[in-house]
């Protein structure tokens, strides 16, 4: 009995507790409610609804945003106090040859990808659009590729482009003759090298998006065409790739965005020496991960990400900026 | 043959039969692009088969080129399943994935109905807010998170790997753009009828755009699974990797060993792969919706 | 934000450890360092021991993965939370002394000039001016692997392995084969500076070369010299001129000779458990190879243990205790038999056992005149050693150039960390 009543009597508190900070802003809110008209009502419902993204919004998206701008304004290795920097980081970078060096290989990604990979994915898109033997069949064999795991096919190629006698390409050179190449050992190939199977995994959702394109264009337009004798060559300049703008438009803001912050390829094909020989293959992303979970040096590695952020935006808006004008 | 953006779902249902302008008469030229085609097919495949074969190979014969294995054997599948990494990370994945993909699907829609089709002021401030944030790459973030993660004591949690992508712009804005297809009239009705705003958006509306729900759905999933920079940050603790993270450490420590590391390789593949065969034609139109709306 | 931090991560880690007080009478310490099995194992064989010694005292023992570890550590402390005596790399004691997250042994218990008889010369990098801030229970160095199948097969005697740099670059190329395009198939000796290879030409081959690495106690770089470019040339001659290797040959060093693919590879201690698991490979441990004029070198590194700023008072005199019985020779051999790894003092380690032990023999008599190197960042300094090479043969920079630049881009290293 006495059990009970000390039970009693910390129940008591407790379901007193529970009310005064959850039950009762509850019943206030609802009271609140029901006085509403039954527009404001809607609103109530869209805000409530609202309230956990935007919750989230905030916390995970804007915060961390201003968080990494403020700290690109900071020394700070995780170990000592957080020190003002100003804009000294800033300066640090554009004196930093490596960092120009990253500049540039994160520029080659996307000058050399974005292209290539439309090129070779619209060529493909406007003849299997063609086909109709085995389309579907065709078609998956491309977009196969797509579904792969970067890491994974990162490891594959890497195994690839190793010299004798390991690699598959050096091998097959080796059987016909040909001299082996240093693929991943050379200031020159690597960087193509850990592109191509970046471009080789992206190419399916290009060609698939191409297609869709291809086939939004409504058929009249060709059927004048033929009427009026026109070329093959000159439909396709003249009728398809102008119809064509939007998916175009897409594809090159999407596939450059992609290029640009290239890492998983990199990462995972240079282990040895991240983004070597000599720097050559070493995008921005993979610098700001060095300087911030090797280096522990969080202010510069923000810095970078400024820059990071700031390149893609320029980007982004000079290409949708030149093809939305033509 | 109409002429409409809803392309993508022929694109997905038929197998090429319409009959089209350029596909008429069999000639050598149609013949001959064919095969390139097909051979540039199994190009694209090569580096997937390479894998596959040289995981079911013994470890002499790894550097020969022959496709077939000349005794197959699963004893790289037996060595690199034993000891129960990969299908802990594979678990790990697929709970993260799943996990995050419910999330999406749940918030971007709710968020992109609102959006949509609720009128109140901030409506539009919210909505350039929310699409303002498809301009931070996730790398500028993984610091900030990284901090944030430790200061919460989020390192080495599923919590902690999945936090970052619990809603996505890109999801809310496809959503969006689907509700716009669904009648306002319809949700008068339901609200005539005494539901209230939840249920209308639950029964009503949602069903209406199953097809985008999917889209997203393939998209957010596929997205983590597949995932690499911020599970590698924010785990450090071999149990709770993620099969990517645990792929890249596996690989490191095995190095010579290729036939392992394509063994390793093809268990990350080999899933999406028979998702995919299984369901191609949902994956494909999924795709091109996600791709051509969002 | 700047103070918010430090407040959220001790409210954190306070409750988080809360659980763990300990009693009233008894002191209670905590020890922390990386997760690495045999670390771990021999750690709590040797706590049992020393609780048995001292039930007065009880010591908590943790472990974090490696990736983690350092993090987790400063964060701790500050927040008056975490280990009492911890383990910390060697190249980590400045930024812990500097962040003041560790304090001096006491002089009367650990006095310098008794540590500097009794440990290997190598452990003077834990001095700062007149005491000792932490010391290691065991060191590792490095050693010349090789293959006897490739040996016998070269016609070379395997019980007798090269005794200098010459002897070396001959062996090679009576190992090394090609194919008939002339491409390497196996390679005499493993070359790669993103392995060992940087610690071998920065305090071997530049020192077997007459000259010295660093002066000022490691705060400047000296290798750029004649004695230095003699050093690099060498290294380099391995793949332009004598042919017997190839950087990137089979992906790794250590993969390559673990491949059977490589006559002779140099490497830490720490790889003697992954080769013993490799199944028919037979491999035998010799000295590094002496210089032109007869000089041995070798490179160390070690972990340390220290106390850490939150250990006070009666856990301080604990914690004391606790370091001199890590620290002490039975503890050294445990650590030995346990994890492999070499006695940090002369006596315990220079033993007949050890030194004619045909594995730990070779590094146990390197580490009479191994050096360690004091670095301000390792990951950066290895970076300009392999940039370095890749210039030369990847680039046709001229040895001189590419040596000169290197120690410039060092020196940047290190004046941005001592500042």
């Amino acid at each position: 009995m006495l059990a009970q009543d000390r039970n009693r009597q910390i129940d008591r508190p407790a379901t007193h507790r529970v009310w005064r900070t959850v039950g009762f802003p509850i019943w206030l809110y609802l009271s609140w409610y029901r006085s509403r008209t039954i527009r404001q009502k809607r609103v109530v419902w869209a805000w409530t609804f609202l309230s956990v993204p935007l919750l989230f919004y905030v916390v995970i998206r804007f915060y961390p945003t201003a968080d990494a701008f403020w700290l690109s304004l900071h020394d700070w290795n995780l170990l000592s106090d957080m020190e003002w920097a100003g804009m000294s980081n800033f300066g640090r970078l554009a004196a930093d040859p490596e960092f120009w060096q990253v500049f540039w290989n994160t520029f080659q990604y996307l000058l050399l990808g974005t292209p290539i990979s439309l090129v070779i994915a619209f060529t493909i898109a406007y003849y299997l659009d063609q086909v109709r033997f085995m389309h579907g069949f065709i078609r998956a064999l491309y977009f196969l590729p797509f579904l792969t795991t970067a890491v994974a096919m990162a490891w594959v190629w890497r195994w690839f482009y190793q010299p004798v006698p390991v690699g598959v390409f050096n091998n097959i050179l080796a059987e016909l003759g040909i001299a082996q190449q240093p693929f991943l050992r050379s200031t020159s190939q690597a960087l193509p090298s850990v592109l191509a199977p970046a471009i080789w995994a992206g190419l399916g959702f290009q060609v698939i998006i191409f297609l869709a394109g291809l086939r939004a264009i409504p058929q009249s337009y060709y059927e004048a065409a033929r009427i009026d004798g026109v070329s093959r060559l000159t439909i396709l300049w003249e009728i398809t790739i102008p119809l064509l703008k939007p998916t175009i438009v897409f594809l090159v803001v999407f596939s450059s965005i992609g290029f640009l912050r290239i890492f998983d390829h990199v990462f995972n094909m240079t282990t040895n020496d991240p983004g070597g020989p000599l720097n050559s293959t070493e995008p921005l992303v993979l610098m700001i991960y060095d300087t911030a979970f090797n280096g522990f040096q969080m202010g510069y590695a923000a810095a970078q990400t400024v820059v990071l952020f700031l390149v893609l935006l320029v980007v982004s808006l000079i290409q949708l900026r030149i093809l939305r004008d033509r | 043959m109409t002429a409409t953006l809803d392309a993508a779902g022929r694109l997905g249902a038929g197998e090429g039969g319409t009959a089209r302008f350029f596909r008429t008469p069999i000639r050598p030229g149609r013949i001959v692009m064919w095969t390139l085609l097909f051979l540039g097919g199994i190009t694209m495949v090569m580096p997937i088969v390479f894998m596959l074969s040289t995981s079911l190979k013994y470890p002499h014969e790894v550097f020969d080129l022959s496709l077939i294995p000349q005794e197959p054997t699963l004893e790289n599948y037996i060595y690199v399943l034993e000891d129960g990494r990969f299908f802990r990370w594979f678990i790990n994945s697929l709970l993260i994935a799943t996990a995050t993909t419910l999330s999406c699907v749940f918030f971007d829609s709710l968020v992109g109905y609102v959006l949509c089709k609720f009128k109140f002021r901030g409506r539009y401030i919210i909505f350039i807010a929310i699409l303002s944030t498809l301009m931070i790459p996730t790398e500028m973030l993984v610091i900030p998170w990284y901090l944030m993660a430790q200061s919460f004591g989020w390192l080495d949690t599923y919590w902690g790997i999945m936090f970052p992508g619990m809603m996505t712009a890109f999801g809310t804005f496809l959503m969006k753009q689907f509700f716009e297809t669904v009648p306002d009239d319809f949700l008068e009705a339901a609200r005539i009828d005494g539901m209230n705003e939840f249920q209308i958006w639950w029964s009503i509306a949602m069903p209406l755009v199953t097809p985008a729900l999917s889209a997203l759905a393939i998209f957010i999933f596929l997205g983590n699974w597949t995932a690499f920079i911020w599970p590698l940050i924010v785990t450090t603790d071999s149990n709770l990797y993620t099969l990517p993270v645990g792929l890249t450490t596996f690989s490191v420590e095995q190095q010579i060993d290729w036939e392992l590391i394509m063994t390793g390789a093809s268990l990350a593949t080999i899933p999406t792969l028979l998702v995919f065969l299984f369901f191609q034609r949902y994956i494909i139109r999924g795709v091109v919706l996600a791709g051509l709306k969002g | 934000m700047q103070t918010a931090r430090p407040l959220l991560l001790g409210a954190l880690a306070g409750l988080a450890m809360g659980g763990a007080a300990g009693t009233a009478n008894a002191v209670e310490i905590e020890y922390w360092q990386y997760f690495f099995e045999a670390r771990v194992n021999a750690m709590d064989q040797l706590i049992e021991q020393f609780e048995a010694a001292n039930p007065d005292i009880t010591v908590v023992h943790r472990h974090f993965p490696y990736a983690d570890y350092r993090t987790r550590v400063a964060a701790a402390i500050p927040a008056g939370e975490g280990p009492d005596v911890v383990q910390l790399f060697y190249g980590w004691l400045n930024d812990y002394v500097d962040a003041e997250l560790i304090q001096p042994l006491p002089t009367d218990v650990f006095e310098p000039a008794q540590i500097e008889a009794d440990f290997f010369p190598m452990v003077q990098a834990m001095r700062r001016d007149d005491a000792y801030f932490a010391l290691p229970t065991a060191v590792r160095s490095l050693a010349l692997f090789y293959n006897e199948r490739l040996f016998e097969a070269a016609g070379l005697d395997p019980d007798a392995p090269p005794q200098t740099l010459e002897e070396l670059v001959s062996y090679a190329e009576q190992i090394a084969e090609t194919d008939g395009a002339g491409n390497l198939t196996t390679v005499g000796i493993t070359m790669g500076m993103t392995a060992q290879d940087h610690h071998w030409f920065r305090e071997i081959l530049v020192r077997q070369f007459g000259g010295e690495p660093y002066a000022d106690d490691y705060r400047t770089v000296t290798y750029n010299s004649e004695a230095g470019q003699a050093a690099l040339d060498f290294y380099v001659s391995l793949m332009t001129e004598h042919e017997v290797s190839q950087i990137g040959f089979m992906d790794e060093p250590q993969a390559a000779f673990r491949a059977g693919r490589a006559g002779m590879h140099i490497d830490g201690s720490f790889r003697i458990g992954a080769l013993e698991r490799t199944r028919g490979l037979p491999w035998r441990v010799a000295e590094l190879p002496a210089g032109p004029d007869g000089i041995r070198s070798n490179f160390a590194s070690y972990w340390v243990n220290a106390i850490t700023t939150k250990a006070d008072a009666e856990r301080y005199d604990a914690a004391v205790r606790f370091m001199e019985f890590v620290t002490s020779p039975e503890a050294m051999d445990l650590w030995l038999e346990v994890v492999g790894e070499l006695p940090a003092r002369t006596e315990a380690a220079l033993t007949d056992e050890n030194t004619n032990d045909p594995v730990f023999g070779p590094f146990i008599r390197g580490l009479e005149y191994a050096h360690a190197t004091k670095f301000a960042n390792e990951s950066d300094q290895r970076g300009e050693m392999m940039a370095m090479v890749d210039r030369i043969v990847l680039e046709d920079q001229s040895v001189e150039d590419s040596l000169a630049q290197a120690a410039e881009a060092e020196q940047a290293i290190l004046d941005q960390y001592y500042e």
